[in-house]
């Protein structure tokens, strides 16, 4: 095996192919060579429910998010009750969630806090359009991304009727609603995205 | 500015400045009266991204097995490491992201301006290839953690006939062609959403898919490695490699005895025995009908593009536009009846019938000239797998044939010259 052999031709093959990887890896990564990760831009999403049955994950890694600053925090959510519910209180009947898992809480006359318990959380987007329907649309789903297994071909970016998933920069893995949601993000480049922009420093690293 | 500003510098207190933004919302933000802050947004990091350590792994493996198949020699070492690479790229990191996936990156990174390749994923792609141009497919022995499973199943193995074998060995081709089809014209990931293991690996997947997976494993304890042998496209590109490969796994260390011991060990029709005398034949004959098949290789080819670009409309529907446009169609023209939830939100947009018609045609056309490509590829394989066949090398010892062999090593056991050193 170690025994020095004369350049032939299949020599000068392999030499030819190691370069040509070489020279292709090379042009390939680029300066577009980022780290990708799945997400899905809530403003192309119509909350068709598919997120919660076609992840591969047995629970999806697709979770609603409340954003605060845009949430009204109103007395008669329609993303927190049933519609035609009696009573505007935390009581099974009344929440439209099929698993619970927004928190109600009073904050002071007339406003109520709602906070989603990710752990419940499976991703079916009723409390979306019932939010964007009648509220604010504080309410949008976004993949976890310390959930999310970043498949290579993502099932539900398959079978999103709307074509909402897209592949987004690992530096930049969430696409934000602004306060002003007619103009809101649509493309994974540019400022809005940055989480400081619509967060601030201080509250992207301080996690609840 | 019709942002809202950092919830830590107001808690909204700004409200006049907001009234353009806040005229679009339908109920304003409170104003609230008690010290209550607005709670931040949880937005974790991403716990995938150790694709370099990944890559850092990949390589390990792809080295330990090659000392397997070259030092060692033994088949037990490439078992377990066959078992490792399982628990590792299969069940613990569920099988993504690995090299024959990173297949249609690639493509996806040479076809699509706007899409690149992480370094993470383009060394998936190029280690094992660079590893098979030098040591054959040691990648395939133990690293892949498709090819561990099948290997890890082939309890009772039969040989079926080359002839058969190398028939449905094409279908490789074909998936290869299709799956750059797929990527090429935006269609989509089609190793990844037809991997027949992912779903084994995640414990979850969809009905067909778990039983396709189900199908082939069982399959693969008599007929082993029926995926790498007739579906895997990244296994064609390995092979390319290992035909030029420097070194080789050997099947006796040391002179050949031509004892025939190996002859029904390898269940992969991988070991080219020497040539019999019934089969050496005139040359004058055999060149002439390498001839007559390299003049009709271009017609084969040719051939195969005109039936590849016939093609084209049935192909187009691998793309969920030109499907979404041709249900669209169908529904306006009153053919079918109800809708699809991918035709009600289509129709919930703003995109007009005739809008989307158009997309669908300009993607037609690129299936065209992919088709055009595709059917020339099959029919370039096709003259040159004839080619092959004609020639009939002179051949006196037993070897492994470097383009189809895996460096399994369940040749090892069977060859006596092995034992000598040890006994000696």
């Amino acid at each position: 095996m170690s025994e020095p052999v004369a350049f032939d031709r299949r020599d000068f093959i392999r030499g030819a192919a190691a370069a040509a990887f070489a020279g292709g890896a090379y042009a390939l990564v680029g300066e577009k060579g980022d780290d990708m990760l799945w997400q899905l831009d809530p403003n192309k999403c119509t909350q068709c429910g598919r997120c919660t049955t076609h992840c591969v994950l047995p629970h999806s890694a697709v979770k609603c998010l409340n954003q605060f600053n845009i949430c009204g925090y109103c007395d008669l959510c329609f993303g927190y009750l049933q519609p035609g519910s009696r009573d505007r209180d935390t009581g099974a009947e009344n929440q439209l969630c099929p698993t619970a898992a927004i928190k109600r809480t009073f904050i002071e006359d007339p406003y109520y806090e709602y906070i989603i318990d990710e752990e419940k959380c499976i991703g079916c987007a009723k409390c979306v359009k019932a939010c964007l329907v009648f509220g604010n649309a504080s309410f949008y789903l976004q993949i976890r991304q310390d959930i999310c297994i970043n498949c290579n071909e993502c099932s539900i970016a398959k079978a999103c009727p709307s074509d909402s998933f897209m592949k987004v920069p690992a530096h930049t893995p969430y696409i934000y609603l602004t306060g002003d949601f007619e103009s809101t993000i649509s493309k994974p480049s540019g400022d809005p995205h940055q989480p400081q922009t619509t967060l601030g420093p201080k509250e992207e690293s301080a996690a609840i | 500015m019709r942002q809202f500003k950092s919830i830590a510098v107001s808690t909204l207190l700004l409200v006049p400045a907001l009234v353009s933004g806040a005229a679009e919302m339908r109920f304003p933000p409170p104003d609230f009266q008690t010290s209550y802050k607005l709670p931040d947004l949880y937005v974790p990091p991403s716990a995938s991204s150790n694709g370099m350590w990944d890559a850092i792994i990949l390589f390990l493996a792809l080295a330990a097995t090659t000392w397997m198949v070259f030092k060692a020699r033994s088949r037990k070492g490439l078992f377990i490491l066959s078992i490792f690479s399982l628990a590792y790229f299969g069940f613990y990191r569920t099988g993504c992201i690995c090299p024959v996936g990173s297949t249609q990156n690639v493509m996806a990174g040479i076809f699509l301006p706007d899409v690149g390749v992480s370094v993470a994923v383009l060394s998936f792609f190029v280690m094992p290839l660079l590893f098979s141009l030098f040591f054959g497919r040691v990648f395939c022995a133990s690293v892949c953690p498709l090819g561990a499973m099948q290997e890890l199943v082939a309890i009772a193995p039969i040989r079926i006939s080359p002839a058969l074998d190398r028939t449905l060995g094409l279908g490789r081709y074909i998936y290869l062609g299709l799956a750059v089809l797929g990527v090429a014209t935006g269609s989509g990931f089609f190793i990844c959403r037809y991997d027949p293991f992912v779903g084994i690996y995640r414990l979850g997947h969809s009905y067909g898919m778990i039983m396709a997976g189900a199908v082939i494993l069982v399959l693969g304890v008599f007929v082993a490695r029926p995926y790498c042998r007739f579906l895997c496209p990244y296994g064609i590109l390995l092979g390319w490699m290992s035909r030029f490969s420097k070194w080789h796994l050997d099947i006796p260390p040391s002179p050949c005895v031509n004892c025939r011991l190996c002859e029904n060990s390898c269940p992969y029709n991988a070991i080219d025995m020497p040539t019999p005398q019934h089969l050496v034949e005139n040359p004058e004959v055999g060149k002439k009908r390498i001839r007559g098949l390299v003049f009709a290789s271009p017609v084969i080819i040719a051939v195969g593009a005109i039936a590849g670009y016939s093609m084209y409309e049935p192909l187009s529907r691998i793309h969920p536009t030109v499907t979404l446009s041709e249900r669209i169609a169908a529904e306006d023209a009153g053919v079918v009846t109800g809708d699809t939830l991918e035709s009600r939100t289509f129709r919930a947009g703003g995109q007009t019938a005739a809008q989307l018609n158009t997309e669908a045609n300009g993607i037609r056309e690129k299936f065209k000239t992919g088709g055009m490509w595709l059917g020339g590829f099959l029919g370039l394989i096709i003259s040159l797998k004839l080619i092959g066949l004609s020639t009939v090398p002179k051949r006196e010892i037993y070897t492994p044939h470097k383009e189809t062999c895996f460096s399994c090593g369940r040749c090892y056991p069977y060859c006596p010259v092995e034992a000598v050193p040890k006994r000696a």
